[in-house]
């Protein structure tokens, strides 16, 4: 059986003898165990006053108007106040949840409690939310019209449930997510573009609990898909320790952006805080101009020598633990580290064992300096039809890679 | 050349200052508020001057209140009223608001109807064609560039000061209007004194100065420059207010006509300016603050709406997520322009009307907001001070009690 806690809310509570105690005002559930059940019930008198709570393992039954306990009147006792209780009305009903397959931020309408039984007799699990229509028409209507005309009414409307397993709940108060042991794990599966843009819907201390919740990696990816006017303050809010660690995990231009749009003193601070390669690499990437090729590209990219062949190039790339975001092309250099040409992949893996790199190389050999305005750039990648392009300094020296992604957001950002 | 630069510069530094609180003054004179203080000068003089003082320090306080729940809480007003009030309420007020704004947005249409007939455009071919532009100005996303035309076209009201000084007006009666209030127990004065601050302390605007402070991402430790672009909006608002009033009465007022029918009565304010030019020129300012204020007002109340009842909203979104919120937006446009389309509409008359019904509505808005921004559990320190709820709770109360005497007053004359 289905109940709605819209319409539990309120209904009458009857003790052992059979006298009416008061009504249904709160109800409990321990989050822990998934999906919830609920652990005790908080009753008001008719009058309104006169609170009290019952925990559930004196609960004797629940029908649709009326829940029997099998205690009596005097033994009932007064309400807690715990905050590792989960209550259903006051943290759920009304507020914003994050709808993990939806992939979006949602707002509760009601509540599916499922009744089943239990090991020790009757159990309420929180089976599901109502988002749609169907649980706003009762919530407006309930107690105002006949039930049989409510059910009618809703019949036609579409109902529009999350199933609780796809629920993840937002708490702007950091200590108690922990007491509510709110985790987010599931959020970490999400894509971190659809992440980011789940994170611009919640309010500012709804995202520093979010993000205090998550793993590095996950805030990482997520920031740089977050709008940039929202990156530097979320960063900030998180404090300097933690905001190195989740830098030291973006990729070096992303996290250079981000660091731009920082005061100069958060910056070096941040800096100082990082594993000093990692450090060092974005601090060059700082010295360019966010709208040059320099500051446009990324110092992840694979280099070989020109001279290498197939074959060791090939086992060279299977030593690498982690290859850089979008990898499409390989850089061949000569022993100065200036930049000779570059090599799709493609090309590589089809090359016979002994083919010497550089004749395989892309023909003409197109290269930007680090000073290059963005709109050389565009024009190259537009000419070319490129996916990757390597950047130089004045001495030819392989500085960097712009990839397309970061030619799309340039783009896509003067719209 | 060099004047161009200086003067670009000069705007760039105007730009820069303007923000959510400066635009939402600015939109707050739109065609319901430059109607009302027109009659309010036409009919009564210099009498209701004194009403712009005591509204001034509403107008601040309420705005402020706003702009100080969004930067501490991060939520909407709509949203806010949800998590704390629950459905039914929040419905309710919704009802109301929208009800309240389509009256508004006929206003606007009004506005739209009245300056093109200056033109001798008829209303069948303005309404219609400003409704769809304004409806592909806001879908189409090309709103943000054209919003800095209509502010700058916003200086329009600097006429109003000019004219009201050319006007001659007495202003040792001006004066003394203004510091000694004077009380008329007549219907049509109170219910003028309703329109004035309905018009000035519009109920949408909170709703959208709030919704505009959290998408800047004000947070509370940039609130004070906020605060003090808030205060200088407010005191912009009520000078402009002031100065058509004081134009109306120098001109029409004194020259015993006591009623405007149309945009070319209202213009009359304007002819110690611009001589026979007076109706074109009040017919460019009326266009451009009723089109300003038909592109924000219908979004906004959608907004509003479909965030306070848990639908999905935006206007990045596809019409297929957020059916709700497009239909509502159309529907507002479609009939906030049809009504006007009515033969034999009187077009000032529903302007002014408008703004009562805004008056009506206030204590209600002001009400929730009141007990929001008292709560120590979402504001922490920033709770309102005493000073505040005095001011707004007076508000509360007085607003109540005129409108109590006015529907006894109408019952009273009508029986």
């Amino acid at each position: 059986m289905i109940l709605y806690l819209s319409e539990f809310l309120g209904i009458s509570v009857y003790d052992s003898s059979g006298k009416k105690v008061g009504v249904v005002s709160e109800v409990a559930a321990r989050p822990m165990i998934h999906p919830p059940r609920v652990t005790m019930l908080m009753l008001k008198g008719s009058n309104g006053h006169d609170e009290r709570s019952v925990s559930w393992n004196q609960v004797d039954s629940v029908e649709k108007d009326r829940v029997s306990l099998r205690i009596t009147r005097d033994a009932l006792s007064a309400p807690a106040s715990d905050e590792s209780f989960f209550l259903l009305r006051k943290d759920l009903l009304d507020q914003q949840i994050i709808d993990v397959n939806g992939r979006k931020v949602v707002r509760v309408n009601d509540l599916l409690l499922e009744k089943r039984a239990g090991a020790v007799g009757v159990e309420l699990m929180l089976s599901a939310v109502d988002i749609g229509l169907r649980g706003a028409l009762r919530r407006l209507l309930h107690g105002a019209v006949p039930k049989v005309w409510l059910r009618h009414l809703e019949s036609n409307v579409k109902e529009n449930i999350i199933p609780w397993e796809f629920v993840d709940l937002i708490e702007s108060d950091p200590r108690r997510q922990v007491k509510l042991h709110i985790s987010h794990k599931v959020l970490t599966k999400l894509h971190p573009a659809d992440l980011a843009d789940i994170v611009e819907e919640l309010s500012p201390k709804e995202r520093q609990a979010l993000f205090i919740a998550l793993d590095d990696v996950t805030v990482a990816e997520a920031l740089s898909e977050v709008k940039p006017r929202l990156r530097a303050s979320i960063l900030e809010s998180l404090g300097i320790h933690r905001a190195a660690d989740i830098v030291e995990e973006m990729q070096p231009d992303a996290a250079a952006d981000l660091l731009a749009a920082l005061p100069e003193e958060t910056t070096t601070e941040l800096l100082q805080g990082m594993n000093s390669e990692e450090a060092a690499e974005i601090g060059e990437l700082l010295e360019h101009a966010e709208n040059s090729a320099g500051g446009m590209m990324t110092t992840e990219y694979i280099a070989l020598p020109h001279t290498a062949d197939a074959a060791s190039a090939r086992s060279l790339l299977r030593s690498i633990p982690e290859l850089p975001e979008h990898f499409t092309t390989l850089f061949l250099v000569d022993e100065g580290g200036v930049l000779m040409g570059s090599i799709t992949l493609a090309r590589l893996i089809v090359a016979p064992e002994g083919q010497i790199l550089s004749t395989l190389k892309s023909e003409p050999v197109l290269s930007l300096f680090e000073e290059s305005p963005e709109k050389d750039v565009i024009d190259l990648f537009d000419k070319y039809n490129l996916l990757t392009l390597p950047v130089v300094d004045q001495q030819r020296h392989l500085m960097g890679v712009v990839t397309v992604d970061d030619v799309i957001s340039v783009l896509n950002k003067s719209r | 050349m060099n004047f161009l630069k200086r003067w670009k510069a000069h705007i760039v530094i105007f730009f820069a200052v303007v923000g959510p609180g400066f635009i939402t003054a600015n939109v707050d004179n739109d065609s319901g508020g430059i109607y009302t203080y027109s009659l309010a000068g036409a009919r009564y003089g210099y009498a209701l001057l004194w009403t712009l003082i005591p509204v001034t320090f509403v107008l601040i306080v309420v705005q402020e209140m706003s702009a100080r729940l969004g930067a501490v809480t991060g939520k909407g007003l709509a949203d806010l009223i949800r998590e704390e009030f629950g459905f039914r309420i929040t419905f309710l007020m919704m009802l109301a608001l929208a009800v309240t704004n389509l009256t508004n947005v006929m206003a606007e249409f009004a506005g739209v109807a009245s300056s093109m007939e200056i033109f001798g455009v008829s209303k069948f071919l303005s309404v219609p064609v400003a409704a769809s532009l304004v409806w592909l100005l806001v879908v189409k996303g090309t709103y943000k560039t054209v919003e800095k035309v209509f502010l700058f076209a916003c200086s329009f009201y600097i006429c109003y000061v000019i004219s009201g000084v050319w006007a001659k007006p007495d202003w040792l009666v001006a004066a003394k209007a203004t510091l000694i209030p004077t009380v008329r127990f007549e219907l049509g004065y109170l219910t003028m004194f309703v329109g004035i601050i309905g018009a000035t302390v519009a109920p949408w605007m909170q709703f959208y100065l709030q919704s505009a402070i959290v998408e800047k991402g004000v947070e509370p430790k940039q609130y004070r420059q906020s605060r003090i672009e808030v205060i200088v909006g407010c005191v912009v608002a009520i000078v402009v207010a002031f100065f058509i009033t004081v134009s109306c009465a120098a001109t029409l007022h004194v020259a015993g006509r006591q009623d405007i029918a149309d945009a070319a009565d209202a213009a009359l304010a304007l002819r110690p300016l611009a001589g026979e030019w007076a109706s074109y020129l009040f017919a460019v300012g009326l266009l451009n603050a009723s089109v300003f204020a038909a592109s924000i007002l219908p979004l906004a109340t959608a907004y509003s709406v479909c965030e306070g009842l848990g639908f999905e909203a935006g206007v990045n979104k596809k019409f297929r997520d957020a059916p709700i919120f497009y239909w509502l937006y159309t529907l507002l446009i479609g009939l906030g322009a049809g009504l006007i389309l009515l033969p034999g509409m009187p077009l000032v008359q529903v302007s002014y009307l408008s703004q009562v019904a805004n008056g009506f509505l206030l204590p209600f808005v002001l009400i929730f907001m009141l007990i929001l921004s008292n709560r120590a559990d979402l504001m922490g320190r920033l709770t309102n001070s005493k000073g505040y709820n005095f001011v707004a709770i007076g508000t509360v109360v007085f607003l109540a009690v005129l409108t109590l005497v006015l529907v006894a007053m109408q019952l009273m004359g009508k029986a």
